[in-house]
């Protein structure tokens, strides 16, 4: 009995039971297809975090304050600690090799006020190479320079939602002095417009000046909030981090043993964190749909029972004629397997096309993998093999005898 | 026509079957030999052990005791694969109720047992289906389903089916039990034709009318050979079919 003859023998008898064969394979096809277009929302969405954290600047490190108490002794919010100097930011600039850029940062909130007009937003106190660091550009005018934060210049970068709120349209912001908590402000430059960031924040309501000017006109502080500082490229951030740390546990004489009284993060972290999460979103879909894979290959072994009952008579017959039982049990084993494969290349297709129409209809990223459709194909393979292997043994152990008197 | 090489030999041969504590003993001990040509009937009521005797002639079962040489070989010491060979390769069957496919060509179907050939190319398994389908004279009903052919033509459609692997007996199952009267009478003539040929067929019926057109009779009763004689006198089919009142009686 050569295979070529076999698959032709499976084949026809799936050409009799057309409508059947595909009743069958429509539950692996929708199964295939779920597992393929639910990977491919997962992933997309994945992707498309990464895209945008890597589009606020990939190598950006930030440095917050944090409390160094021991376990059990009074640990103070992260804002209303004051462990970050300018020295610090002074020394990371001098003695970190692989820091580019780096700014202080402090902020305020409070109600900005143009004439007539008024919106509530939040100042953000930085140094010119914060521009940088945040990979952000201005759309108008120009950014402040280092003498103004030596002087502590009253000028001002203002984002888009506030020239929106502030400014009747058509009007031009920039040489227009607005008022912030009482304190004047000359609006110098208006920053490109940025949208939503991927936590839904609004990145263009804001207003940047020099921090020297929020430290003593506004938060009438000494300390700063946070460093923001740029890696030379993305692949040193890493070794940029430990730098920052030496450099900041040595300004602030912390003995070996003692904690960091401060926190540095890396984008990169933020996108794994991000990743991960969206991973488990992945995974929970996949699983969902692998499930309806399941089903469906419940689905043929429930039909190839059915059909080794039905066609008894046909078994018998083929036995007394001259099948061996590993005929018949091949036989019933590369129909289920064909069903399966071929609902498995359908279900390929539906589940392609239906991620790019969820992205045309829904405009939701999605992003089909090549190792879910790999996957998905091997898993329904097996399913086939594994579902249909039970009912071809029944088949092929039947008694021709028995099997030819069946009615 | 008929020769003195022995096709069936079966010597002695018992078959028990067990139902639950008792032993039913359907076959006690037959004997017989068919030479090469003959054209055998089996006849017994029910009961009398010849679907048994049937199911062992055709190695679909094997005996308790004694011996069967088909063709030669000894079915008693051959695995489950080794008789399903044979089957393919010796014997020919014609059921009762046809067993032909459904949905299926009668080209197909009687190309069946040729799948199950693995040294015949698909270009030989069509010429031999053509030529055995010729043999029965339904040459021009190749594509036909097999509803949307006769009883009678189904029935020669099976014997096709039955002879495209070239066996060395035809072994016939009550074919004529669901034709009527005129069909029966066909079929009979076209089994003696291929008898003509040469060809060895065993036929197993309970109808006696029927075993008048074979050469020899072997009677079964109570798994016991109680006759079994050469038939002096065998009718035609052919002349009984042209002696039957040709329209029906409405």
């Amino acid at each position: 009995m050569n295979f070529f003859n076999l698959i032709r023998i499976a084949l026809r008898a799936l050409q009799r039971n057309k409508l059947r064969a595909f009743l069958t394979m429509l539950g692996i096809i929708i199964g295939v297809g779920a597992v393929i277009a639910m990977v491919a929302i997962g992933q997309g969405s994945k992707q498309s975090i990464q895209d945008q954290l890597s589009s606020m600047g990939s190598n950006m490190i930030t440095i917050r304050p944090y409390s160094n108490e021991p376990m059990g002794g009074a640990r103070l919010n992260a804002s209303s600690l004051q462990t970050l100097k300018l020295e610090d930011v002074t020394a990371i600039a001098q003695k970190a090799q692989y820091i580019s850029a780096v700014s202080p940062q402090v902020s305020g909130s409070g109600q900005a006020i143009n004439g007539a007009l008024n919106w509530p937003t939040s100042v953000q106190g930085v140094s010119p190479a914060y521009l940088d660091i945040r990979d952000w550009s201005l759309k108008d005018g120009i950014p402040f320079s280092e003498s103004d934060v030596k002087a502590a210049a009253k000028v001002c970068l203002i984002g888009q939602t506030v020239v929106e709120n502030l400014f009747s349209s058509g009007e031009s912001p920039v040489g227009k002095t607005i008022r912030f908590n009482k304190i004047p402000f000359k609006v110098i430059g208006v920053l490109e417009e940025k949208g939503e960031n991927a936590f839904g924040q609004d990145q263009d309501d804001i207003i940047l000046a020099p921090y020297t000017t929020v430290q003593k006109r506004i938060l009438a502080i000494t300390y700063i909030q946070n460093i923001f500082a740029s890696a030379i490229d993305e692949s040193s951030s890493e070794l940029a981090t430990g730098e920052v740390t030496q450099v900041l546990r040595a300004t602030h004489k912390l003995k070996t043993g003692q904690e960091d009284d401060f926190m540095v993060r890396t984008q990169a972290e933020l996108i794994n964190t991000f990743s991960s999460t969206s991973q488990l979103l992945t995974i929970l879909l996949a699983a969902i749909a692998g499930i309806s894979l399941i089903v469906g290959g419940i689905g043929i072994m429930n039909i190839m029972y059915v059909s080794v009952t039905e066609r008894t008579k046909e078994i018998g017959l083929r036995m007394s004629i001259g099948a061996r039982g590993v005929d018949i049990l091949l036989q019933f084993l590369i129909e289920a397997i064909l069903i399966s494969i071929t609902g498995g290349l359908i279900g390929i297709a539906l589940g392609i096309t239906a991620s790019r129409l969820i992205t045309v209809f829904l405009s939701w990223p999605t992003l089909v993998s090549e190792s879910s459709i790999v996957l998905s194909f091997l898993v329904c393979t097996i399913t086939g093999v594994f579902f249909g292997y039970y009912p071809a043994v029944k088949a092929s152990r039947l008694d021709p005898i028995e099997a030819l008197r069946y009615e | 026509m008929e020769n003195d090489k022995k096709i069936l030999e079966i010597q002695e041969l018992k078959r028990e079957f067990r139902m639950g504590t008792e032993t039913v003993r359907a076959l006690k001990g037959v004997s017989f030999e068919v030479m090469a040509g003959e054209f055998v009937t089996i006849m017994g009521s029910s009961g009398s052990g010849k679907t048994t005797l049937l199911n062992i002639l055709g190695c679909l079962d094997k005996p308790t005791a004694g011996t069967y040489l088909l063709d030669g070989v000894d079915i008693s010491r051959l695995s489950r694969d080794e008789l399903a060979r044979l089957r393919n390769r010796k014997i020919g069957f014609v059921f009762q109720s046809y067993n032909l496919l459904a949905r299926t060509s009668a080209l197909e179907n009687v190309e069946l047992p040729l799948f199950y050939n693995p040294s015949l190319t698909a270009t030989d398994r069509k010429e031999k289906a053509v030529k055995a389908l010729e043999a029965v004279k339904l040459a021009e009903r190749l594509d036909h389903l097999p509803n949307q052919l006769s009883g009678g033509q189904q029935q020669r459609v099976a014997i096709a089916r039955a002879l495209v692997n070239e066996p060395v007996m035809i072994l016939a199952d009550e074919a004529t039990g669901n034709l009527d009267t005129r069909t029966s009478y066909e079929i009979m003539a076209l089994l003696q034709e291929l008898h003509q040929a040469g060809k060895t067929i065993v036929f197993v019926t309970h109808e006696p009318d029927i075993a008048a057109f074979s050469s020899r009779t072997i009677m079964l009763r109570d798994g016991r050979v109680i006759r079994d004689q050469r038939n002096e006198n065998i009718r035609s089919a052919r002349q009984m079919l042209s002696e039957l009142p040709v329209a029906d009686d409405y």
